[in-house]
């Protein structure tokens, strides 16, 4: 855990570290970034762009490095080496205020919703309008409602989180996600532990809130059927690698044996089934005094 | 063997370094928070409803207990107090020792233990499970410093509490006192308020009583907020965080409580 640093206004100004990527082309950028927690390597040499305006889904197993992507882009976790540039700005060069500032254009959807429990919904969507904006209450209660409008739960504004189904909580995190009309929406697992009914709803309303909204997406979830069909480009990442990348149509025709795995659910691959360990007939008559 | 023996010695020696290291780094971790949290201070106070629920969370949902319990303190001190006091005779002086004991160390202290229990507890449960739950990781992404929107408030919230509930403590254990002394064992009430108003002072007696009550909020709620913070996301590290709350608050409170009373009492005749 660390603790964030004292916000300094005076130092935050000549902290605006911008990066070469033109801001209109690609929303993020990450370009030959390395993290590693202590000495456990988890990503390596990842480069990859998402356009604005795009559904970009990062891909992979379990473990694989995925959310720490997403971390490295909010901001949360610093790179090794590379660079992660959002919005023509170069984030891990930010000072605390700034890069406070440059997440006020994000919304993020965590792995199981992350409401605050001793808020109701509608306090919960109103909880960035509150913090961040004066609007007056009138104004706050009505775009609330349209959120919650957006996704189809206007008439469980008064419920309380712990009221609510996994669907419906997904639902209520992704309005509140957009509460701000956000430049970038991330989404941890949107699709984790859903029903097949509000896994649909739940990929629906990405594409369409992406598309109404003109906001750019990173979806990073290992559901391959649901993100095949709202996505617009794919990246698939291996033990910290990106291994494979493509448009939808280009991954379904790919014979890349890592895709193939994936796309097949087949237990063994590129991706083994055994966990490193030594020979199994050694192991077995192995001298265990 | 001496070979054995050597390392032996220096793995033990690395374990000691560890263990001051260790502490020394959490200690430096815990004077950094508590400055992060003073930082967030005026910016907490600002938006006073967040620390008037937390006052209520803390302060208002303890009354029962604190009270509860100041009330047979109290009763239990008068009665084992008539029994001493009697064999010397002394037996009006129950209402200066039923109050001396309250205001100066029952009072602080066993609120400060109650409070440490029922409100300290919550407190790091609620911080750790909204950090397991990653309540706190959707705060900072939507760019809300967690240690000025749910630290500050709930750190200023036992603050302002705990001198509010030693006093009520010490307030219903002297009514306590009173019911068992004066109307049980039948002491003049006259003697047993006189005895008191003329013994007990304002200062050094319930203003003392009142500092150690806030110093004891000061610790209790840096405790809590902190374990809470620190937690580890994990159903078993929330429950040792609670754990910790609990028993690093009331060691806390012993030991703060000795150290303020030597310089506080060691002019009154007591070293």
């Amino acid at each position: 855990m660390s603790l964030p640093a004292k916000p300094s206004s005076s130092r935050a100004a000549e902290a605006i570290a911008t990066c070469r990527v033109d801001p209109a082309a690609a929303a993020v950028e990450l370009t030959d970034v390395s993290f590693a927690y202590d000495v456990r390597p988890i990503l390596s040499g990842i480069t990859m762009t998402i356009p604005r305006g795009k559904i970009v889904a990062i891909m992979g197993a379990s473990g694989s490095g995925k959310t720490t992507m997403l971390r490295l882009i909010g901001g949360q976790l610093r790179p090794k080496s590379g660079g992660v540039c959002v919005g023509g700005l170069s984030v891990p060069d930010l000072e605390p205020e700034a890069l406070y500032a440059l997440r006020r254009k994000f919304g993020m959807l965590f792995q199981f919703g992350a409401l605050f429990t001793d808020m109701s919904v509608f306090e919960n969507i109103a909880f960035p309008m509150r913090e961040h904006t004066e609007l007056p209450e009138e104004l706050i209660r009505d775009l609330v409602l349209m959120k919650l409008h957006a996704v189809g739960l206007r008439g469980a504004a008064h419920l309380m989180p712990a009221e609510l189904s996994g669907g419906m909580a997904r639902r209520v995190a992704l309005a509140r996600a957009i509460a701000l009309d956000p430049m970038l929406v991330m989404y941890d697992e949107p699709f984790a532990g859903l029903d097949p009914i509000s896994l649909g709803v739940i990929g629906q309303l990405i594409r369409r809130l992406n598309d109404a909204l003109s906001i750019t997406s990173v979806v990073v979830t290992h559901d391959v059927y649901e993100s095949l069909k709202i996505v617009d480009y794919l990246y698939f990442v291996s033990e910290g690698r990106i291994v494979a990348s493509g448009t939808p149509e280009q991954v379904h025709a790919s014979d890349d044996p890592f895709v193939r795995q994936f796309i097949d659910g087949a237990s063994d691959g590129p991706v083994p089934f055994h966990y490193p360990a030594p020979a199994y007939r050694e192991e077995l008559f192995a001298d265990v005094g | 063997m001496s070979a054995e023996l050597t390392a032996g010695v220096a793995q033990w020696l690395r374990r000691i370094g560890g263990a001051v290291t260790g502490a020394a780094s959490k200690l430096g971790f815990v004077s950094r928070f508590l400055l992060a949290v003073l930082w967030h201070t005026p910016g907490a106070f600002r938006r006073m409803h967040l620390t008037l629920r937390e006052i209520y969370f803390a302060g208002v949902l303890s009354l029962v207990i604190i009270l509860m319990s100041g009330l047979f303190v109290g009763m239990v001190l008068s009665l084992q107090g008539y029994e001493t006091l009697k064999r010397y005779g002394a037996d009006e002086q129950l209402g200066i020792l039923v109050a001396l004991s309250l205001v100066r160390e029952l009072g602080p202290v066993m609120s400060g233990l109650l409070f440490a229990s029922r409100a300290g507890s919550a407190i790091t449960a609620e911080i750790g499970l909204m950090k397991t739950t990653e309540q706190l990781a959707a705060m900072e992404m939507m760019a809300v410093d967690p240690l000025a929107r749910v630290v500050a408030p709930r750190f200023w919230g036992g603050v302002i509490s705990m001198p509010l509930l030693a006093a009520l403590f010490s307030a219903f254990g002297i009514f306590g006192g009173y019911v068992v002394g004066v109307r049980l064992i039948g002491i003049d009430a006259g003697a047993f308020w006189g005895q008191m108003k003329a013994g007990v002072d304002v200062w050094p007696d319930v203003t003392n009583g009142i500092i150690k009550s806030f110093v004891f909020g000061i610790a209790v709620s840096l405790i809590a907020v902190f374990e809470g913070y620190d937690a580890k996301p994990t159903a078993e590290g929330v429950s040792s965080a609670t754990t910790r709350t609990v028993v690093m608050s009331s060691l806390m409170i012993l030991a703060l409580d000795f150290v303020m009373t030597v310089f506080m009492f060691r002019g009154a005749s007591v070293i």
